[in-house]
């Protein structure tokens, strides 16, 4: 590993090679949506200049010691994704000229505690941040608006939409005591988590002015999001192609930082309409002459919305259901029946079953009308996607429907194959 | 002589995914060539003992669970002529409570039920969640029931009421792992879901011969292929024991 190698050759030398982005670095930190925020943010940049980017694997010092001294020789900026804990030390060596802190999220519930240490890691950074470097703050996580204390360069981005407020505070929710006193916030509007606009009863702290505001904003399931951009700079009409509304707080992030370098809003919401759909969601990947066409499918809202997109081409195809029941996917599969199936597949060539709960895949198949010549079952998903492929004519397509684990396992056994690239690596 | 399946508020009572219980009835009905018509009772509707030959009620979230209750309470003399009549019923989680006397949530508070089945139900502290096997003794044949659980009522039967079975792996009624749901006379309670009927095949068959009976229909079903349905359930009780709490 070349950064390896660098630092303890140079220690101090990594300020030096960060010096030689003559355009600067955008470093950018999150619990929940670095990696998505800085693809969108290099998407955003990519198109005028050329961006030296590291991944979720490469986060650490080390990793990005690697990045910088791997990079292609002509870029002019970075945009780095930094680990939250890692932050503190990176930031002294990179000086960045853009810093985006998104939120802070408890990871995992035996993890807690640990949330309050990287915010106080956090807060001293900011104490001895130098005045030049704007700071892009995700305003709707309390904790991050607090970062921002007296200091002037500050841009804040958030949500400001009662249409998608939960209404009820969400039990996941991990800060939402007052920063300054302690008080519980009262929330006018809670969108994730511990994410939305708040103040404290006291008068101690509330969300701050948002300078980059999404309003209007309509889910489109898994086809995307639509809402309106307002900045300093004009408003705007975004149509995201990735669903969900922590994908509207990662666009905003990259909008925000976009503007911190002079980058107008309206550019830079038009080159994320183009942003490259991210892992499992509408993804096509060549398999020789055929193509597959994967869709991520976790809960029946978003499994009919993308049995309604493929609608009009699934007519002959051969189609892949694949479903676990691991944590991540769920323990209880009961969900499946209330996915709008009936006669939604018959149009279909043939149906292949797969994963832990291949066969309660083949029940519901059944009881929505498809009838047992149209459908196999296979128990793993790499012999299901073979079989799918190998009864696919050249030029033609095969639909991939799988829950979380079950696609994570696919995308592994294509991108062993040098179909598609890992996941996470992937460049907008 | 269409045979009639009756669930009842199913816009409120449809958490687990309880209208694949239907459409399991509905089409195995359908497939052996008998009559069949799905007849949801709607809020501000008045239940007919006379258009039901099966009966569900399934369960919903805590808050419409409470909305519901009042309804339905309010429909109990026609749904007893109905249970008096050989009408079926089949109650799946917050379903299940309803059958009972009362349901006491965690702050204490006191929703009453249909007291169709004498038991009653107090919410716990934890919230029993995982795949469950039951030991279900059935008219003198032994079956095994299999699907998911997810609730954190604790149910307790009163002393004439028998339990639908015995828990293999599970919570069960009350979280000892011991007895699992109700049976009494044509009504069967139960925690289980997953859905139901569709990896139980043999209990949505019992279901509709009770239904066939009511409506004067022959009572012996034509056998149906139900490979995949056996699959699916040894898999699932595979799954379930492997994993025995």
């Amino acid at each position: 590993m070349p950064g390896h190698v660098f630092l303890r050759l140079a220690p101090a030398g990594l300020s030096k090679l960060a010096a030689e982005l003559t355009d600067g670095i955008v470093a950018v930190s999150a619990t929940n949506g670095k990696t998505t925020t800085s693809a969108m943010l290099s998407a955003i940049i990519g198109r005028d200049q050329v961006v030296c980017r590291n991944g979720a694997g490469a986060n650490l010092m080390t990793g990005i010691a690697t990045t910088l001294v791997t990079r292609p020789g002509n870029a002019t900026i970075g945009v780095l994704e930094v680990d939250e804990a890692a932050l503190p030390g990176v930031t002294k060596q990179l000086a960045p000229s853009v810093l985006l802190l998104g939120n802070l999220f408890r990871d995992q519930l035996d993890r807690h505690g640990e949330l309050e240490m990287v915010a106080d890691r956090w807060r001293e950074l900011v104490a001895t941040l130098a005045p030049s470097t704007t700071l892009v703050l995700g305003a709707d996580d309390p904790v991050i608006d607090g970062l921002a204390g007296n200091r002037e360069n500050v841009v804040r981005f958030g949500i400001d939409d009662p249409g998608v407020s939960l209404g009820v505070q969400d039990a996941a929710a991990d800060s939402t005591f007052c920063v300054r006193c302690g008080t519980a916030y009262v929330y006018d509007e809670m969108y994730l988590g511990h994410l939305g606009s708040y103040r404290c009863p006291q008068g101690d702290h509330q969300r701050g002015k948002l300078d980059i505001a999404a309003r209007h904003v309509h889910s489109d399931g898994i086809r995307g999001t639509t809402f309106r951009v307002d900045a300093p700079d004009g408003s705007t009409e975004v149509s995201l192609p990735l669903p969900g509304l922590y994908n509207v707080e990662n666009a905003l992030g990259a909008i925000a930082a976009a503007y911190a370098l002079g980058i107008p809003t309206a550019v830079a919401a038009d080159r994320l309409e183009q942003f490259n759909a991210a892992f499992g969601r509408f993804e096509r990947i060549a398999v020789g002459d055929r193509e597959a066409v994967l869709l991520l499918f976790k809960n029946p809202t978003g499994a009919n919305e993308a049995l309604r997109a493929i609608n009009n081409d699934v007519a002959n195809t051969q189609v892949v259901l694949a479903l676990n029941d691991r944590i991540a996917d769920g323990r209880d599969i009961s969900w499946i029946w209330d996915i709008d199936l009936e006669d939604a597949l018959t149009p279909a060539a043939h149906i292949t079953c797969t994963g832990t709960r291949a066969a309660e895949l083949a029940v519901r198949l059944r009881y929505s009308g498809v009838p047992a010549e149209q459908m196999t079952t296979v128990a793993a998903p790499e012999a299901a996607f073979d079989a799918a492929v190998a009864a696919t004519a050249p030029g033609g397509r095969i639909f991939v429907l799988a829950t979380y684990t079950a696609m994570l396992d696919l995308h592994g056994v294509l991108a062993d194959r040098g179909l598609t690239q890992p996941f996470w690596q992937e460049q907008a | 002589m269409t045979l009639r399946i009756v669930p009842l508020y199913p816009e409120l009572l449809s958490i687990y995914a309880d209208r694949g219980n239907v459409r399991v009835l509905e089409q195995r009905a359908r497939w052996r060539g008998l009559p069949v018509e799905v007849v949801p009772l709607a809020l501000g509707d008045s239940f007919d003992p006379r258009s039901a030959d099966v009966v569900l009620i399934g369960g919903g979230q805590d808050r419409d669970q409470a909305l519901v209750a009042e309804a339905l309470i309010a429909q109990v003399p026609a749904l007893r002529s109905a249970i008096a009549d050989g009408v079926p019923v089949l109650a799946v989680c917050g379903g299940y409570q309803l059958l009972g006397h009362r349901y006491v949530d965690q702050s204490g508070r006191d929703t009453p039920g249909t007291g169709l089945v004498d038991l009653e139900t107090q919410a716990g502290a934890t919230r029993l969640v995982g795949n469950v096997v039951v030991d279900v003794d059935l008219a003198g044949t032994r079956h095994e029931l299999v699907g998911f659980e997810n609730h954190a009522g604790r149910t307790i039967l009163g002393p004439g009421v028998a339990p639908l079975g015995e828990v293999i792996v599970g919570g069960g009624n009350d979280g000892t792992g011991t007895s699992e749901g109700c049976l009494e006379g044509r009504i069967v309670g139960t925690y289980v879901h997953g859905p139901l009927l569709p990896k139980n095949v043999w209990l949505a068959d019992q279901l509709l011969a009770w239904a066939c009976e009511h409506r004067g229909l022959p009572t012996t079903l034509a056998p149906l292929d139900d490979q995949l349905e056996d699959v699916a359930a040894a898999a699932a009780s595979v799954i379930a024991r492997s994993e025995r709490r």
